[in-house]
């Protein structure tokens, strides 16, 4: 029944699915960059996923394209799951923005361009959320070191 | 603040064009209700809320990168200071977690003690909720009654674990230590003076005609738009919604337990903080029935690839000194692969992402807060508004600012 | 000051330092800068069971002009420096500040991007206690401990001046 999910995206999307599988119980499917929005929609209204539990992003470095968008979903009517991942990369990373399907997703993608600095077309109003503005880079890559600090204060000694 | 100027507002907001009378007013970062670190920009009209937008970050620690520079277990501290009222159901969320990416399962007695400290959690995390709440709209008497059965909860984890806010009592593959001997008697005595001050704080608050006016119709969502704002934990099913990860998706051996979920109907506040004492109540019931229902046995993997093995074994024989030496060093291995796993936290879906690249520290780890979308949610629920509404509806929000920002 | 300057380091004087740090340091207002884990110890300080009611301090002013004590709990980051310091500024002399666990005194195990390693990078400390967090008993004894170096203090102190 699990994978009937999969199978299903599968026929309605065949050329925008890159790859699907199931890891210890959890379905994931990856799809182009581009069929994000479509793809979204079709969960949304047709296999009733009506939650966002949760989007964020990785980061693969040495690989090109350099990101991934990974998205959870989560169907409270039918009580299952399903990961959606999307590849992102390029000089300036950017997909589609979820926030007109779930509204939900409007500070998960902040955070996003906060901590990978992938934009998001469609967000109505991206800006920091966990970071100060005029924090220069996006600490989560793999290239930003972790004891890099940019002081925002003078510090004493 | 100099960050005034350099503060970027929502675009939609146009301060120079507020003529008619209203005002923009900051709620700052640090503020008694807005449990430190939270700052809300509001637009009022009088004392109604046109607008608002709030401002989080003030508490980020950097807990993602900094897990991907140390090995599994040494995440476990971290997670600890997640949601920080609640420390046992991170540790359990994210041992689970590393544990399903491993494919192993731990013995059934470790199961048990994971479930009852997750449920110990968890009436911490709704006494300090309500008793802060309470505390807000000056009803001091219950902040202390509720603080004090926290004290005596906070006691009988100090035995357990040695820490009694940050134990980081879960290792991959089991826990630290066993529990110990008397705590079934603890417990019992423990869980008497709970239920006291519990009656006593719900007879002071849920009749009360101010409290209950605070509360009631203040906050409120509706079902739909909860689930669309990705609610999950008391909020949501305060609106109605039955869901609890613990029903919807047993992990460890919730299954085997005879519990209630509550549900709400007005998904206002006042329904809020009934869910959380019906909660507590049912939380003690499952403990109860766990203490009762606990099996002998070991608390740990047998696996020495997972888990250390026992001192003796370790100056006995070269293939547990080897074992326990790359475990320190290196850490546990999970495959490569990525998995999420979700356990009922205190505020709602608590979800651990990780990906692993086969060695012995996480690639990625994401923790899916429960109250991120909750707080991005509270413009939509403090829309027109009183101000003295934000007290109410923030405090039963339950923002934990450990977990909203990592 | 005052009057009192006038008859320099005298019996006097020193009576008068007796009065003033006995009546400063029984009656602490505290301005909780709370912000993470150590808040809750800081809770179970000041409720009933560990009681720091009975050394006098009991009472949050959670205005910086009305308080005397800058109990900073928690761990403080780049982004709430400012607020911090900004805090610390608009509250009036005789002010002390209290560093409340590891996070504020140091950092705690949150060496990277976004913590303030210590708040004494930002404001003067005078006392800092350790733990992560502090036993409620540990947060008692940094409150002897600051009222003893009240009361070691001086009306002819440079910063009374």
């Amino acid at each position: 029944m699990t994978s009937y999910l999969i199978e299903n995206v599968r026929s309605k999307f065949p050329d925008a699915v890159l790859e699907a599988h199931s890891f210890r119980g959890d379905e994931t499917v990856v799809v182009k960059k581009e069929a994000l929005a479509d793809v979204a929609a079709f969960l949304r209204d047709s296999l009733g996923f009506d939650m966002l539990m949760d989007l964020t992003a990785a980061d693969y470095l040495p690989r090109e394209p350099r990101f991934e968008l990974v998205c959870h979903f989560y169907s409270t009517r039918h009580n299952y799951r399903l990961r959606l991942k999307c590849p992102v990369g390029g000089e300036q990373p950017s997909a589609a923005s979820l926030t007109p399907l779930w509204p939900g997703a409007n500070w998960f993608e902040r955070e996003v361009w906060d901590m990978y600095g992938i934009r998001f077309e469609g967000h109505p109003d991206l800006r920091r959320v966990l970071m100060y503005d005029g924090f220069e880079g996006h600490p989560l890559r793999k290239d930003y070191p972790l004891k890099k600090r940019q002081p925002r204060i003078a510090h004493r000694d | 603040m100099t960050d005034r100027k350099h503060h970027e507002l929502p675009k939609n907001w146009e301060l120079e064009k507020l003529e008619d009378g209203r005002m923009v007013l900051n709620m700052g970062p640090s503020h008694p209700a807005m449990h430190g670190i939270v700052r809300v920009l509001l637009t009022v009209q009088g004392e109604r809320i046109t607008d608002s937008d709030v401002e989080i970050g003030y508490l980020h620690r950097g807990f993602e990168k900094t897990c991907e520079n140390v090995t599994y277990n040494q995440c476990v501290p971290y997670t600890d200071r997640l949601n920080y009222v609640s420390p046992f159901i991170n540790n359990v969320g994210f041992a689970l977690a590393v544990e399903k990416l491993m494919g192993i399962e731990t013995p059934a007695r470790c199961q048990y003690i994971r479930v009852i400290m997750s449920e110990l959690s968890r009436l911490t995390d709704h006494l300090t909720c309500i008793g802060a709440n309470a505390m807000e709209l000056s009803a001091f008497t219950v902040y202390f009654y509720l603080i004090n059965a926290r004290e005596a909860l906070y006691r009988l984890t100090d035995s357990v674990a040695g820490g009694r806010i940050t134990p980081a009592y879960t290792r991959v593959g089991g826990v630290t230590r066993d529990l110990p001997h008397d705590f079934k008697a603890s417990t019992a005595e423990v869980f008497r003076t709970v239920r006291k001050n519990l009656a006593d704080a719900e007879s002071m608050l849920t009749r009360n005609r101010i409290f209950y006016d605070r509360l009631h119709n203040t906050g409120v969502i509706g079902k739909e738009e909860a689930i669309a704002l990705s609610f999950t934990g008391p909020v949501l099913r305060s609106t109605g919604v039955p869901l609890d990860v613990r029903k919807a998706t047993p992990y460890l051996v919730y299954d085997r337990f005879d519990f209630d979920i509550p549900v709400g109907s007005n998904g206002d506040n006042y329904d809020r903080y009934l869910v959380r004492i019906e909660e507590m109540k049912q939380s003690m019931r499952i403990v109860e029935q766990a203490l009762a229902q606990l099996p002998g046995g070991p608390v740990n993997h047998p696996d020495y690839g997972v888990t250390l093995p026992p001192k003796e074994e370790v100056y006995g024989n070269i293939e547990a000194l080897m074992a326990h030496f790359k475990l320190t060093f290196e850490g546990v291995k999970p495959p490569k692969g990525e998995v999420y796993q979700a356990v009922e936290g205190g505020n709602g879906e608590v979800g651990f992402y990780i990906v692993s690249d086969g060695t012995g520290s996480p690639w990625r780890l994401r923790v899916r807060p429960p109250c991120f979308p909750l707080t991005a949610g509270l413009s939509r629920m403090i829309k027109g508004a009183y101000i003295a509404d934000i007290i109410s509806t923030f405090g039963q929000v339950n923002m934990i600012g450990g977990e909203l920002e990592r | 000051m005052g009057l009192e300057t006038a008859f320099g380091h005298s019996y006097l004087t020193t009576r008068l330092d007796e009065a003033v740090n006995w009546a400063r340091k029984y009656s602490l207002f505290n301005y909780p800068f709370v912000t993470a884990c150590c808040g809750m110890e800081f809770m179970s300080a000041f409720a009933s069971t560990y009681d720091i009611s009975r050394f006098g301090a009991e009472y949050p002013r959670f205005s910086p002009r009305q308080a005397d004590v800058l109990f900073v709990v928690g761990t403080v980051n780049e982004k709430l420096a400012p607020v911090l310091k900004r805090v610390y500024d608009q509250m009036c002399e005789p002010k002390w500040v209290v560093s409340f666990g590891v996070c504020a005194t140091s950092g705690g195990f949150y060496d990277n991007y976004a913590t303030v390693q210590g708040i004494d990078k930002i404001i003067p400390v005078d006392i800092y206690i350790p733990g992560c967090p502090p036993r409620p008993e540990a947060v008692l004894d940094a409150l002897v401990k600051l009222q003893q170096k009240v009361s070691r203090e001086s009306v002819l102190d440079k910063k009374y001046k």
